[in-house]
């Protein structure tokens, strides 16, 4: 019995351990890559440690070579996408969680069809929304701003931040807000002083969902901005595509971590809350 | 000081009618419990005179103003609900004012009326505490002293003991009551335990399928049950009733029990009138049969008894008490004995069974005769 116990734990182990060098090598190499000099890309292993550590790459990736307009950075459109992303997330997020309270604790006629049109929205593919997205944009005025993305994505991620308040705030008891309302609080009083200081669970989960959304959005970027107002994942496109005789792989892996760093930050720091986030919503619904 | 008064209150929620025109009427100080079955219409009822579910039709009175237009705000009613409705964010002694803040009363006065609640209860170690470090006993407590608070015209209860173990509801209960006794104001509390109901109302408004089967206190819903309805719902084991019709010969008023010619009940004692051939439904209650003759003779009003043959089927020991289960010509007859006594099963059988208390219900028309 023993033995047979180990034999299934070392081959549980033995399996794991090959997922985790499967998933964990591209991260390896861009890394090395990222801190080796372009000689050594050129003449050494793709997996081999860099002989030096070497920042140049990412000092580049960040602020550039100091050549004037043709070069390319992610300095500005690092926080240009900073810039999106804040805003989108807390009005989405704010509003979806109003939502979600509106149509689960103030139930009008309509309710539930007006919870399905949400649902249904979050089944529309980008590429759907673009062209008629364009025409809105340019009618108000907004099309290559960040005001522009900021109502992309605060609207495209409307569906999805609903559902998720509407799911969690079903499962709490209407009691409590009947008691509110008897007691004398109205709409906003009891969602800001009896709903929402118990809703980090689901609003972890939403926050970590839209940022990276957000941030990891590109064609909603390279749709509808260009040039300076660009966010980071479009500026980090053009950086590899347009390096035009020399590839700079080291430049372009630095470039490529950076991009991808700030959704990564937020998983280690809330990580545990997503996944408490993600169940909690669901035992009742 | 209030009053309520519902008047023919009617209510859909879309195309199934939940109240079917109710009409009420209590005094100052009266403790009504709405008794029914799950799905009677009972909390609907109460939501509506809190306001918190809109009636389709009819008047909701408290104290001689109308008040179906107004917020349940505005009603000045405290609400003890079911799940006990803490909110889960606020310690306790911020759960306990939040409604006084929300009227905007001077923090003196929110402090003196927290003062009086805290040592009504005893529950001053706890008012720092947030709902899940409590215990169910004291959640109740708690919600309690949420509605006590404030003070108001009528307290309204759901099912608020029905969380809690058996040993705590008993305890409970006798809160509640001593409650009413001390602060002498109007209560509507809903439950389905009719135990509850028995002990604490002051009036019974019994439900079933929207409509209010009996409104009475609790000894005449006991006692003169206007229903079959009411007569199987309240009592525990409930009333027998055996099927069976009338015979009027001369002065003779007797009743025979179905698939029997022969031996019959004298009803002559019976005052209410009955005609020749009625089918009725005789109801005993089980504890209103005896075992012995002489029982029967000392605790029956003008030895007002009928002496009925049975046969013993079943014995259920339920501890201070007996439940036995006999065959009478066909029927089933339940009866509630002392659990001291000897019966010895399959073996024939009289029973006397006091008169003086049995209820006649016409077959078809389910009412009492």
């Amino acid at each position: 019995m023993l033995n047979k116990i180990n034999f299934s734990r070392i081959f549980l182990f033995l399996i794991l351990g090959l997922f985790v060098f499967y998933y964990i090598t591209p991260l390896y190499v861009m890394i090395v890559t990222s801190l080796k000099s372009m000689n050594e890309i050129r003449e050494g292993n793709l997996f081999s440690l860099p002989s030096t550590i070497n920042f140049d790459a990412w000092k580049i990736a960040w602020g550039g070579r100091g050549e004037g307009t043709s070069d390319t950075f992610l300095k500005p459109y690092f926080f240009n996408s900073l810039k999106i992303t804040i805003p989108a997330l807390i009005i989405s997020t704010l509003l979806g969680a109003i939502n979600g309270y509106a149509l689960t604790k103030w139930k009008f006629k309509g309710a539930n069809l007006i919870f399905l049109l949400f649902l249904f929205g979050t089944f529309i593919p980008y590429q759907a929304i673009l062209l008629p997205m364009a025409r809105t944009l340019g009618f108000l005025g907004i099309s290559n701003s960040p005001i522009g993305l900021i109502l992309v994505h605060s609207v495209y991620g409307l569906g999805f931040t609903t559902l998720f308040f509407r799911n969690y705030y079903v499962s709490i008891s209407d009691e409590i807000v009947n008691a509110a309302k008897v007691d004398g609080a109205g709409f906003f009083k009891i969602f800001f002083t009896i709903l929402l200081p118990i809703s980090l669970p689901i609003l972890v989960v939403t926050i970590i969902f839209q940022f990276t959304q957000i941030w990891n959005d590109f064609l909603f970027g390279v749709t509808f901005s260009f040039g300076e107002h660009a966010p980071i994942q479009v500026a980090l496109n053009n950086m590899v595509l347009t390096s035009a005789s020399v590839k700079y792989y080291n430049v372009d892996m630095a470039a490529a971590i950076m991009a991808a760093l700030p959704t990564l930050v937020i998983y280690i720091l809330a990580g545990n809350y997503f996944i408490k986030g993600l169940t909690a919503g669901s035992v009742k619904g | 000081m209030a009053t309520l008064k519902i008047k023919n209150l009617e209510k859909k929620f879309n195309q199934t009618e939940v109240l079917k025109g109710i009409n009420l009427e209590i005094n100052d100080g009266d403790f009504l419990v709405l008794l029914g079955p799950s799905g009677c219409g009972k909390s609907t009822l109460l939501n509506t005179i809190a306001g918190l579910e809109n009636s389709d039709n009819g008047e909701i009175i408290i104290d001689s103003q109308k008040v179906n237009d107004m917020e349940p705000s505005e009603r000045d009613i405290a609400f003890v609900f079911q799940s006990y409705a803490l909110y889960p964010a606020m310690n306790v002694e911020e759960n306990i004012v939040f409604g006084l803040k929300q009227r905007k009363i001077s923090k003196d006065k929110i402090n003196e009326s927290l003062n009086r609640i805290v040592e009504l209860l005893k529950i001053t170690e706890l008012l720092k505490r947030k709902p899940a470090q409590l215990s169910g006993g004291q959640r109740q407590r708690v919600a309690m002293g949420r509605a006590l608070v404030r003070d108001p015209k009528i307290f309204l209860f759901d099912e608020p003991l029905s969380n809690l173990d058996a040993k705590l509801r008993i305890e409970m209960r006798r809160e509640i009551k001593k409650l009413h006794k001390n602060f002498k104001t109007t209560m509507v509390y809903v439950t389905h335990d009719q135990t509850e109901a028995m002990s604490l109302g002051t009036k019974i408004a019994i439900m079933n399928n929207g409509k209010i089967e009996q409104f009475d206190t609790p000894n005449n819903i006991y006692n003169k049950p206007n229903s079959i309805f009411v007569a199987d719902f309240v009592g525990s084991p409930s009333m027998n009733f055996i099927s069976g019709y009338i015979k009027k010969d001369e002065n003779v008023i007797s009743f025979f029990p179905d698939n029997e010619k022969q031996k019959s009940i004298n009803l002559n004692s019976i005052k209410t009138k009955v005609n020749n051939s009625d089918e009725i439904l005789l109801g005993i209650r089980p504890e209103h049969i005896f075992l012995k003759k002489e029982h029967a003779v000392r605790v029956t009003k003008d030895h007002n008894f009928a002496e009925i043959e049975v046969h013993p089927e079943l014995h259920e020991y339920i501890g201070h008490e007996q439940i036995v289960t006999f065959n009478y010509y066909g029927q089933e007859i339940l009866g509630k004995f002392s659990s001291s006594i000897n019966i010895e099963i399959d073996k024939k059988m009289t029973l006397f069974v006091d008169l003086n208390s049995v209820s006649l219900f016409d077959k078809e028309t389910k009412r009492r005769i």
